[in-house]
């Protein structure tokens, strides 16, 4: 029904995405409502995750990492995962979003000391960027690096770090001077004094996925721990988004497929009755639009992947793809409700399965740059070649 | 042609946002994690006059109109969808019982509630019967002086926790015509072979009381009938082409909620050295939902108008219900997207009105029907 291996560059790649799904359909769907329910990080799935190799996927190869293609690799995972459980593809962006100051910033003597024990001592990463002052303004933040002697003094408070409760090491950006870009990301470690962990959030949506405070007070961070050239983190911010924001048009992707799945499912079950209900014309529209409004975004999705996977500029692509597959998915999964009212009536375990995905779109929106700045982002980049 | 609402109007409108944001707005996130209501503020409501106007003098209420009733419940929605929902449901039905049933059951059943004491629901819905109600299968079968009622019904507000409940029974499976099989029954809940199972966890509105409803050989007497046998199904139409009204206010109360945290949130938020108010985005967006808010608002009022003029019109109380609901889930969206990352958390209100928002489209007839109906009406077709 929904293939897409006409687009998936390799064959391996297309084996690798039959794997990842055959795994979320059997081990990661039936957890997707408890933990959304009961609002925990779900070790099970962690533990599942590093075994099938996701949580190092965008790590050299010495290291666990996919040779090739990794952009497109992480965004089929995610993909296939995110069709039934969104908070569980979350952690896979995160975990690749995290690693990659480390692994394109870090010195080749940092990366042999820490990359063994992210991946073979299963450590996740959390990314730690935002404040509660700098959202989609990333040069805003107020979080400060002091150079003393052969270690940094970092000091400040970042929020809605995702995995941050459950991280072993973060990347986090500072400010290393006064002029308003220049930042600079640091690796460090949970067990470093003066980092804490504030409060988890509640969320709307993507429940099992963490969410927390992360506090820094006077914490020592040894220099060589200095990502990439000193003042030149928001360059590294930057190029992280043309991997994470493909990804997350993924999540989306796969979370407006899981819905309509879920919708497909039911009207398969209801055939035999006697008005078959796929002629029903309400339904005939729900599903032409969200059939198309996916494969547009599938398009788009795997173009910005594989375009940043050669090594070409996809900062318009990416956020065509993240901007556009979320509000497609909004726009599915609303509609998806919609639609199994009419099917499925009260009680319906479906109903509460796409109330569930509705509230995961949500985050698909907002997080990795609001869709505001996304459309910032585009119009930016078509003036330009264009004027 | 005046579009001004008078004196009145406006003073009831102040005193119950008043009301909302003293009383119902403290209490509200607790409610919705609790899924529970204080009964006091209900007391309070009664007191304060704001429980069932539309309700005649001489049967305890105010005796105003449906514009004042929906202005009343906008201003619930306004400060908080969940017990927004509670108070607008808590005369779900009396409608009927003000147009159909006899002296003696409005001078019984309705003061009790415009005082607060009592709560009622209106139990339509069956497993089979959502949005077709004329499938209903819940059956009253007369025997001597009563009537014998045996069925299910689901999704009923108030379910567990009202007096009475106003029951869409079938009476007469025989007759050839769909719309007249059904009757409309009052059944106290104290009688024996009232079920009612709550349901937990809903989407949004946990404030507000779901329940599965079962009868088992429910007896009640003959005079329990509202209205006419057989009329069921014409007297619930009119009642939807009341309720569609003030379902709508509804709407425009959630709406204008959402985009005042929103108009709130961004001249305080900064963002590139200035608050996110003074980006263009930002100024299109508020500028797109109070346009929006006013169109449904400008449409609810003309709907109660003419209700309250006697003008029962079924095409423009969907339309109505449709618009201003639609709006509302449009507004919250956009209103939760202004506030980012924190939007999306529960610290803020706006989180609670996006997840119950989505209700709006779903009861008092989906907007699919609403459509329909729109639809049929202006093509003279069924």
């Amino acid at each position: 029904m929904f293939d897409p291996t006409s687009l998936i560059p390799t064959e391996e790649l297309k084996v690798f995405r039959d794997r990842i799904l055959q795994a979320a359909r059997e081990k990661i769907a039936p957890q997707a409502p408890i933990v959304d329910e009961e609002e925990f990080f779900n070790r099970e799935v962690e533990s599942l995750l590093w075994e099938l190799g996701l949580l190092t996927l965008t790590f050299p190869e010495e290291y666990g990492g996919i040779g090739k293609n990794k952009t497109a690799a992480l965004c089929i995972a995610v993909e296939e995962i995110a069709k039934y459980c969104a908070s569980s593809g979350l952690l896979l962006i995160i975990q690749a979003v995290g690693s990659f100051p480390i692994i394109h910033g870090g010195s080749a003597e940092l990366r042999r000391k820490y990359l063994p024990q992210m991946s073979k001592g299963r450590k996740l990463v959390a990314y730690l960027v935002t404040e509660p002052s700098a959202g989609s303004d990333v040069s805003g933040i107020r979080t400060t690096a002091k150079r003393v002697d052969d270690y940094y003094l970092l000091n400040g408070s970042k929020c809605f770090a995702t995995s941050g409760g459950v991280a072993g090491i973060y990347s986090v950006l500072a400010k290393t001077s006064e002029e308003k870009e220049k930042s600079s990301f640091f690796l460090v470690e949970r067990g470093f004094q003066g980092l804490s962990v504030g409060r988890t959030e509640h969320k709307l949506g993507q429940r099992g996925s963490n969410t927390t405070e992360v506090f820094l007070d006077n914490v020592q961070v040894p220099a060589e721990n200095l990502l990439g050239i000193e003042g030149e983190g928001f360059f590294i911010a930057m190029k992280d988004f043309d991997m994470s924001r493909p990804a997350i048009a993924a999540q989306a992707l796969g979370i407006a497929e899981g819905a309509l799945e879920t919708l497909l499912q039911s009207v398969r079950e209801k055939q035999n009755l006697q008005q078959p209900v796929k002629e029903l014309p309400i339904l005939q529209a729900i599903i032409a639009d969200s059939a198309t409004l996916i494969e547009a975004s599938r398009g788009l999705v795997y173009r910005a992947a594989i375009l940043n996977d050669e090594g070409k500029s996809n900062t318009k692509l990416a956020s065509m793809a993240k901007c556009f597959a979320a509000d497609a998915a909004m726009k599915i999964t609303a509609e998806v409700i919609d639609a199994l009212h009419i099917l499925d009536g009260y009680g319906s375990l479906k109903i509460s399965d796409a109330e569930r995905m509705f509230r995961d779109a949500k985050l698909t929106q907002i997080f990795e740059g609001t869709n505001q700045i996304q459309r910032l982002v585009i119009a930016r980049q078509v003036l330009k070649e264009w004027i | 042609m005046d579009f001004e609402l008078t004196n009145r109007q406006k003073q009831i409108r102040l005193a119950v946002r008043e009301f909302a944001e003293g009383e119902i707005a403290p209490v509200a996130q607790e409610c919705e994690i609790k899924e529970d209501f204080p009964r006091d503020l209900i007391k309070k409501a009664a007191q304060l006059g704001f429980i069932g106007v539309f309700i005649k003098k001489e049967n305890g209420g105010l005796g105003l109109g449906f514009l004042e009733h929906a202005t009343i419940l906008e201003e619930f929605w306004r400060v908080d969808p969940g017990l927004g929902q509670v108070f607008s449901s808590l005369t779900f039905g009396a409608e009927e019982l003000q147009f159909f049933s006899s002296e003696e059951q409005k001078k019984k059943y309705l003061p009790p509630l415009v005082k607060g004491d009592w709560i009622m629901g209106f139990s339509i819905t069956e497993p089979e019967a959502g949005s077709d109600t004329a499938s209903a299968v819940t059956t009253a079968k007369k025997e001597g002086e009563e009537y014998v009622i045996n069925g299910n019904k689901v999704m009923i507000t108030n379910g567990t926790v009202a007096n009475f409940v106003l029951v869409y029974c079938l009476t007469h499976p025989e007759e050839t015509s769909r719309s007249k099989r059904h009757s409309i029954l009052l059944v106290e809940t104290d009688r024996p072979g009232y079920k009612a199972d709550r349901i937990h966890r809903k989407m949004g509105i946990r404030a507000s009381d779901t329940a599965n409803i079962y009868f088992n050989n429910v007896r009640v007497p003959k005079e329990n009938l509202i209205g006419v046998e057989g009329n069921g199904f014409s007297q619930l139409m009119k009642f939807f082409d009341h309720s569609r009204s003030y379902v709508a206010a509804h709407g425009v109360g959630l709406a204008q909620g959402a985009m005042e945290q929103a108009i709130n949130y961004v001249k305080k938020r900064k963002q590139f050295g200035k608050t996110i108010a003074s980006f263009q985005v930002t100024q299109f967006k508020i500028a797109e939902m109070a346009t929006l808010i006013e169109t449904a608002r400008s449409l609810v009022h003309k709907t109660c108008w003419n209700l309250d003029r006697g003008n029962v019109d079924s095409q423009l109380a969907a339309m109505a219900k449709w618009w201003a609901c639609n709006v509302a889930v449009r507004v919250v969206d956009e209103a939760l997207q202004l506030h980012g990352g924190y939007g999306y958390l529960e610290d803020y209100p706006i989180e609670r009105f996006y997840r119950a928002a989505k209700i709006l489209e779903l009861y008092e007839g989906t907007k699919e029907i609403d459509k329909m109906m729109i639809g049929r009406k202006i093509l003279g077709v069924t």
